[in-house]
Order: structure tokens, then C-alpha cells, then sequence
């Protein structure tokens, strides 16, 4: 088998049961960790596949900043050296049930639909193609969206702000 | 002739009625009094100037009465030929009713400034006289049978009103209750048989129902029911009706009970006026009787004259003197019914017709006298009943002289007014069933035989021992007492025969001396026999008593009649029929509108559920319902 | 495209790394793992993006712009919970979401 597969099919499994952890875990500092863990071998698929710039704003966003500021939210809010109670059984069985029940219909649509790929040549992805259509405002040009997601990241900022703020 | 004036005799009491109803409570009581009084007074004399104006001055029309229809105004119009309406309708009997029924309740008003002064309802008992005045009055003069409905039902209200009017006394409640569900339930019978009958000859109209052309019977003539005509059927129905209302057996239950009411509302409602609105009704029907169903006549008297030979012998047996007068004016209305079966119709032959509205006019005046006095006696003793009187004839004298009157008058007394109207009715069962008449005869004797033994138990007697002395009523009710007593002695001295017949023409009536004699004859013979009995005190009265043992008893107790009554409604009919109906409707009827409630509110329960404020459970339902709606749109609809 | 691994294999990965997600958002009690149950589901949809624009489309961006938008906008929400949260602790000492409903019938 050629070493990429092989890296798949590792990525993959470390996938599967760091996000399985991180729901089932009873310290909440452990299920933080092992969201980090599904963040960085995601990042790594993105590696596989040849995106870089999207496995760098994985790492620097997603591993960087929201699961660190996770964590300082655990330190503010939670005793972490303390165990979760056992979630009750209805709970876990609705869950289970959701879950296995969505994840079969997920599996049957998955298999039965017939891809079909594209003709067209593969165009290269470099910085050079993204930063072109990222503020681009031709056929392909995303400009419009970047800057709502920036006044989007504003509003953000200054909920988050006001939100937390101690009040009078 | 213009007799558009008479809707005054109308308009003029139910203004009565409505002012001192509405604003009787902000004036002295003695206000409303005069009102009504004066109103009444009012209406006594329009009735006298229309009488004399019908009678003497308009006349004769081609050798009879005329039907006059002074005013008519359309109602409910529902289609051309249905179509309800009011108006005032002149003829005979109408215009006699108009005179007897202002005539006693203009007095009745007179001697209630009296009676119920210092009363706490005086101005609420003047304005439901008013109505009760209004409502008769009405009833009288009604153009069409459905007008005199819905003036009887009137009538009723007022009779409940009145009777009920001391309200806090639990008897009187009760007695007022069983009048009109008495009187209602009769009167179903009465609506029945008007819609049968109108139904038939597609009319309410009693001036065609009665008109000599009898076409608009020829579609009922060949319609039978169970053996009768339609005709007799509705006939019999109406009767009915009228037999509730003039409490001829067996509705006759309710009006020794109505005594519970003031005195002077028995003189009025119970013994002159409403009860004999039953008799009216069978007069102003009387040609539709007679020419469609004579059978229904028959009934007519065999019920008059067993209702008054029944309530003759339990009137022997009571003790409380308006219970004694109760039952004599069921006796004598029992006579007047009689004497419309027994009757004819054209000239001569009309002569039970006749003498049952003589018998009415006069029965009114001598009646009222009657109630009005024993009002001034139980004013003066402060007591109902016989065993607390007894030589009173010492301490009211001017009582006591007119209540001789009227005992002498319903005697049947020579020269005085009921003789001649009595003898006419008796003349009149003679020649056509010689059983009527036998029992009639009979009953003459036994009315004799009780009003003496009221007079000589009341005013002779034992001398009691008072504990305050007994005082003459005051001058305003003993004028009354004096002006009817006047009216007792000389009534009978109208020819009525040449005034109100059955078919309205007048003609000659003489007395028959054959009958008479024997009929005076048997009335002396009952007075004689109170004489003995109950002149001076003696034992004689129980020792008759203890002879006639349980008959006796069973007479005392109105031969239980109530009871059956009770036992009927109370085991048989409140057990079997209104349990399982009251079931039903509280259980199913009610059970489906609490049911569509309960599901309402109880989904609405579950439906709240949902919004538990448990955000988990949001999420699962969110991610449940898109796998579902994925399931149904990808794989389940094509 | 990677030679040797066929598109419904990755495809299957992340429709169990978001259903997990979704058990997760059920089952949890403390809001804070809610929150990370939630990136998980949106880290498998940005895998759902990429991999279909790798594998079907290679012509084109969109898949890989949507994934970076994805990952902004996970961003900004994350934040603002977390303000919320902070905001919630305050005023009832706890983060135990069956304390948080107030919002009901």
C-alpha cells in the first residue's frame, strides 16, 4: 500500500475514536484534549490532500485559538479535577439512538449515490489562485463574502465583549 | 259605531302595571294604591259606557249582536296566509266579561288600600294586579284564538306572581309553583288543540271559526284519529285547557293550595276572573263545539258536573273558611261547565248557554263578596281557620250582613240573583240528561248545607274568647263588601236572555216552576240542616263525624287526589323517566362538551412538553426530525 | 483525488465524526462540552466541503472557500457562546444546561 493510504486509514482511525472520547469522557479537561487530538489529524487530512493553506487555518484557528479559549473557559468555570455524574439512561439511549439511526441514513445515502467526477483538468492550488479569488469580484470572486464574514467577525467580537461584560 | 276607545281599557292597566313597577318603590306605597286604583276606576267606567254603548245604542243588527272588531293591527306576518294578529273583538260575552272583570277588580283594588296596608310589597301588589287586570282584560276581548293563548299564558304569570306573593313563605312558593305547572301542563293540551284545529282550517280567527258558514270544516270532516275526529280531538284538547285553567277535575289541585296568596287576590284571580276563563274559552268556542264536536260537549259536562259534586263534598269537610270557599267556586264553576254541555244553540235551545254566562256574571259578584268578607274576618281574627271563630256576627256587623247575603245568594235563595241563574241552568240539564241534572239537584242541596255551615260556625256559634276584640274592618273595604252585596241582590234581575245568548239573538226566558220549587225546596233543606248542626254548640257534628269513620277521612283529605299526585311524579315519573334523562344529559350531553375540553387541554399538555426549556432535547428533536423528513423525502415520495 | 482511497471512505469518516457530534450534544450535561460537541459537527462538515471539492470537482475553489468561511464563522460563534457561558457561571454558580430553562411553557 502507498504510504499515503496507510496515513488515511491512521488519520482516520485517530479521528473516529478521539471524537468518540471527547463525547464519552467524564473529565471535562480529557474531553478538551481529545478535541484538540480531532483537530490536528483533520488538519493532517487537509495535509493529504494537498490544501495547505486551509490545514494552516485549521491548525491556527481551530487548534489555536477556539480550543485554548475552551480550555481557559474550563479554568473559569468548572472544578476540573472533578468527574462527570453518568448521564442518565433515557439520554444515553435517545443519543445512541439519534446518532446510529443518522449515521445508517447517512451510510445508505453515502453508498448507493454514484459520484461522478468532473472533466475538467485539476487547476493548481497555490496562494497565489486563492488570495486571486478570495478578494476577487469576477466570475469566481469571493469578495462580497469575505467582507460580510469580517463584519460578521466584528459583531462577533463586540457581543462576546458585551455579553461578558460585568455589569452594573 | 267607533270603538276605538277601548283599547284604553287595555293601554290603561299595563301603563299601570309598568309605572308603579318601575317606579312604584320611590313613592309612599299608598302612591301606587291610588294609581292603580284610580286607573281602575278608570277602566270600570270605560267598560260600563261600552256595554251600555254595545247593548243599547248600537243594538241590534239584524236581529242579532253584532261581532264588532273595534281595532285589529298585524302582529307576526309570516307568509300571506299565516299571519298573527291583535286586536279587540266586541261581541256579547265579551262585553259582559269586560264589565265582570273591571267590575271585581276595581272593588278588589278599593279594598286592598285596606287589606294589605302597611304590607312590605304594597306597591309590587298593585302593579301585579295591573298586569293580572291587563292580562284578563286582554284574554276577553282577543280577536283570535292565538292572541287569547298568549294572554292566558299571561294570566298564568300573573296567578303565579300573586299567589307567590308572600315569597318567603315556603307554602306559598310551593302553591304558586303547582298552579303553573298545573295550569302549563293543561295548557299544552290547549296549544295542541289550537294547532290542530288551525291547522285544519287554516285560521286563528274566532270571528270566522264561528260564523254560521261552516265550509272551513269540510277538510277536517273526514280526517279521524284513533276513532274521533280531528275536530273532536282538537275541541277536546282546547277544553282541556280551559279545564286546567278553571280547575275542573283532575287539574283542579292547585287552587285550594292558591289561597296562600292575599285575600283579595283570591277574590280577584280564584274566584271571579281567571278561573273562569275556562268557561269563556268553551263559550267563545262555543258554535265549533257544538256543530263539529258534540261529543267534546259531552265531555264538557260530565266533567263540570262531577268536578262539582266532588269538590260540594269535600267543601263539607274543611276547616280553613277560604280552603271551603275554594272548593265552592270549583263547584259553581263545575255548574257553568255543565251548563255549556247541556246547551243548544239556536233560540230557546241556547238556554244552558245563557244561563252559564248568568251563572258567570252573577257567580262573580256573589263570590267576590264572599272572599272579600272572609278577608275582613280573617283581618279581624288574625286566624284562617273555622275553630278560632265563632260568634262574630256581635263584632262586625257589617260583615256579617253582607256575608248573609252571599250565603243566602249561593244558596239559591228566592229573589235573589243566583236563583235565577242557577234555576236557568237547572231548567237547562233537565231537558237534556236527566242524570246531569239529578246530580246537579243534589249538589244544590250540599252547597246550602256547607255555606251555612261556614255562616253559622263564623258568625254564630261558640263564643270565643278573643284575646284582643275583633274590630270592623275599616270603611274602605266595607264599602266594597257593601257595593257587591248590591250587585249580589239585584244582578239577576237583567234579562240576560235578551243580552247574551249563543247565537247572539236575544230571546224570552221564564221560570220554570217546576223545577224551582224543588230547588228551592233542597236548599232550605241544607240550611236547615247547618241550622241544627251548627247554630249553637253541639256534638252532634262529631258524632257524625265518628260515624262516617274513614269515609270521612278520606274526604277530609280531598280524596287523596295530591297524594296520587305525588306518587305519580315522585316514584314513577321522577324515578323512570327524569333519572335517566337527567343522566343522560349530565353524562353524555355535558360528558361530550367536558370531553372536547379535556382533549383540548390535555393535548395541549402534551403538546407543551415540547417547550421543556431542556436544550438537549431540542437538539435531539431537531436532528430526529430532519432524519425523518430526509427518511419521507428521499425514499418514502417518489 | 488520492489514488487508493475512494471518496465514500472519507465521506463515511465524517459522517461519523458528525453524528458523534450530534450524541454528544444530546448526551452532555455541561455546556461547555456542548460547545465542543458543536465544533465537532462543524469540523465534519468543513471535511464534507473540502473532500467533495478535492474529489469531484478540482476545477474549482468553492468547496475550499466554504470550508474557510466555516472555519470563521466556528470561530465567531465560539467565542460568543463562550461569553455566554462566562455570563451564565455568574449568575448561577453552575453550567449545567438542566439549569438553564427559564424558556419554557
Amino acid at each position: 500500500m502507498a504510504l499515503n493510504v496507510w496515513m488515511f486509514y491512521f488519520l482516520a482511525t485517530v479521528i473516529a475514536v478521539c471524537s468518540v472520547l471527547t463525547i464519552t469522557s467524564r473529565r471535562i479537561l480529557r474531553a478538551a484534549f481529545y478535541l484538540l487530538c480531532v483537530l490536528v489529524a483533520t488538519a493532517g487530512l487537509y495535509f493529504l490532500f494537498d490544501y495547505q493553506f486551509m490545514a494552516g487555518v485549521q491548525l491556527v484557528l481551530y487548534a489555536g485559538g477556539i480550543v485554548v479559549l475552551i480550555i481557559f473557559s474550563i479554568l473559569l468555570t468548572s472544578h476540573i479535577s472533578q468527574k462527570f455524574p453518568k448521564p442518565e439512561a433515557i439520554r444515553l439511549i435517545t443519543g445512541i439512538v439519534v446518532g446510529v439511526s443518522g449515521f445508517a441514513l447517512a451510510m445508505l445515502a453515502i453508498l448507493k449515490y454514484a459520484f461522478k467526477a468532473t472533466d475538467s483538468a485539476a487547476i493548481r492550488i497555490d496562494m497565489h489562485t486563492i488570495g486571486n479569488q478570495l478578494l476577487g469580484t469576477g466570475k469566481n470572486g469571493y469578495a462580497l463574502p469575505f467582507e460580510v464574514i469580517s463584519i460578521l467577525l466584528l459583531a462577533a467580537m463586540i457581543g462576546a465583549i458585551i455579553i461578558a461584560k460585568k455589569g452594573k | 259605531m267607533d270603538y276605538s276607545y277601548t283599547l284604553l281599557i287595555l293601554l290603561i292597566p299595563f301603563l299601570a302595571f309598568v309605572f308603579i313597577g318601575l317606579a312604584g318603590m320611590k313613592f309612599k306605597p299608598v302612591v301606587s294604591g291610588l294609581i292603580g286604583t284610580v286607573g281602575l276606576g278608570l277602566v270600570f267606567m270605560l267598560s260600563w259606557y261600552t256595554a251600555w254603548q254595545y247593548f243599547f245604542v248600537g243594538g241590534l243588527v239584524d236581529g242579532e249582536y253584532p261581532k264588532i272588531i273595534a281595532m285589529s293591527v298585524d302582529w307576526l306576518h309570516f307568509s300571506s296566509s299565516l299571519t298573527i294578529r291583535m286586536g279587540i273583538l266586541l261581541d256579547p260575552i265579551s262585553v259582559m266579561m269586560l264589565v265582570v272583570v273591571s267590575s271585581v277588580s276595581f272593588m278588589v283594588h278599593i279594598y286592598s288600600l285596606g287589606y294589605m296596608k302597611g304590607e312590605k310589597g304594597f306597591a309590587r301588589f298593585y302593579s301585579f294586579l295591573s298586569l293580572f287586570t291587563f292580562s284578563m282584560l286582554g284574554l276577553v276581548v282577543a280577536t283570535n284564538i292565538f292572541q287569547m293563548y298568549v294572554f292566558w299564558e299571561l294570566v298564568g304569570v300573573s296567578s303565579f306572581l300573586l299567589i307567590g306573593f308572600y315569597y318567603q313563605k315556603p307554602s306559598a312558593v310551593a302553591a304558586s309553583k303547582k298552579a303553573f305547572i298545573v295550569t302549563r301542563f293543561a295548557d299544552l293540551g290547549f296549544l295542541i288543540g289550537i294547532l290542530l284545529l288551525s291547522f285544519f282550517t287554516q285560521t286563528f280567527d274566532f270571528e270566522i271559526l264561528t260564523r254560521s258558514d261552516h265550509s272551513i270544516f269540510s277538510n277536517a270532516a273526514s280526517s279521524t284519529f284513533m276513532g274521533m275526529s280531528v275536530l273532536t280531538w282538537s275541541c277536546i284538547l282546547i277544553f282541556m285547557g280551559g279545564a286546567g285553567k278553571s280547575a275542573m277535575f283532575p287539574f283542579h289541585i292547585w287552587l285550594p293550595d292558591a289561597m296562600e296568596g292575599p285575600t283579595p287576590v283570591s277574590a280577584l284571580i280564584h274566584a271571579a276572573t281567571m278561573v273562569v276563563a275556562g268557561v269563556f274559552l268553551v263559550a267563545r268556542m262555543f258554535p265549533v263545539f257544538y256543530f263539529q264536536a258534540p261529543d267534546a260537549l259531552d265531555v264538557v259536562a260530565y266533567v263540570g258536573g262531577f268536578t262539582s259534586l266532588f269538590a260540594a263534598i269535600i267543601a263539607c269537610t274543611q276547616y280553613d273558611i277560604k280552603r271551603i270557599l275554594a272548593f265552592s267556586t270549583l263547584s259553581q264553576i263545575g255548574y257553568m261547565m255543565l251548563a255549556l254541555g247541556v246547551s243548544g244553540f239556536d233560540g230557546h235551545e241556547g238556554t244552558g248557554y245563557m244561563a252559564s254566562m248568568f251563572h258567570l256574571f252573577t257567580h262573580a259578584f256573589f263570590k267576590a263578596l264572599l272572599f272579600l268578607g272572609a278577608g275582613a274576618i280573617i283581618h279581624a281574627v288574625h286566624s284562617n281557620v273555622m275553630q278560632d271563630m265563632g260568634g262574630l256576627r256581635k263584632y262586625l256587623p257589617v260583615t256579617h250582613i253582607t256575608f248573609l247575603i252571599a250565603c243566602l245568594t249561593i244558596a239559591g235563595v228566592p229573589f235573589l240573583s243566583a236563583f235565577f241563574s242557577k234555576d236557568e241552568i237547572l231548567v237547562a240539564a233537565y231537558h237534556h240528561d236527566k242524570l246531569l241534572f239529578a246530580v246537579e239537584f243534589l249538589v244544590a242541596g250540599i252547597t246550602a248545607f256547607y255555606m251555612f255551615r261556614l255562616y253559622f260556625t263564623v258568625f254564630w256559634g261558640k263564643e270565643r274568647q278573643y284575646h284582643h276584640t275583633p274590630h270592623e274592618a275599616p270603611r274602605v273595604m266595607t264599602i266594597p263588601l257593601m257595593i257587591l252585596a248590591f250587585g249580589s241582590i239585584f244582578a239577576g234581575y237583567l234579562p240576560f236572555a235578551r243580552l247574551v245568548t249563543a247565537d247572539s239573538r236575544p230571546f224570552e226566558s221564564h221560570l220554570d216552576f217546576g223545577i224551582a220549587i224543588p230547588s228551592v225546596l233542597i236548599g232550605l233543606a241544607g240550611i236547615v240542616l247547618a241550622w241544627i248542626l251548627y247554630r249553637k254548640e253541639s256534638s252532634l257534628p262529631e258524632r257524625i263525624v265518628r260515624s262516617l269513620g274513614g269515609f270521612y277521612r278520606m274526604v277530609y283529605h280531598k280524596f287523596y287526589v295530591d297524594e296520587i299526585y305525588l306518587f305519580i311524579t315522585r316514584n314513577i315519573i321522577f324515578n323512570y323517566i327524569s333519572r335517566p334523562v337527567a343522566w343522560f344529559d349530565r353524562h353524555v350531553v355535558d360528558g361530550a362538551m367536558n370531553g372536547i375540553g379535556w382533549i383540548t387541554v390535555t393535548s395541549s399538555k402534551m403538546i407543551r412538553g415540547l417547550q421543556s426549556g431542556n436544550v438537549p432535547q431540542y437538539g435531539m428533536v431537531f436532528a430526529l426530525g430532519a432524519i425523518v423528513l430526509v427518511l419521507v423525502f428521499a425514499f418514502l415520495i417518489r | 483525488m488520492i489514488e487508493g482511497i475512494p471518496i465514500t471512505h472519507v465521506l463515511i469518516v465524517s459522517a461519523f465524526m458528525f453524528f458523534a457530534g450530534i450524541c454528544g450534544f444530546i448526551v452532555r450535561r455541561n455546556m461547555i462540552t456542548i460547545l465542543m460537541s458543536i465544533e465537532l459537527i462543524l469540523n465534519a462538515v468543513s471535511i464534507n466541503m473540502v473532500v467533495f471539492n478535492k474529489y469531484l470537482f478540482p476545477d474549482q475553489l468553492q468547496g475550499h472557500f466554504f470550508a474557510l468561511f466555516i472555519v470563521g464563522i466556528a470561530a465567531a460563534e465560539a467565542s460568543v457562546a463562550i461569553a455566554l457561558i462566562i455570563n451564565i457561571y455568574r449568575r448561577l454558580a453552575s453550567i449545567n444546561v438542566e439549569q438553564v430553562n427559564e424558556m419554557k411553557h
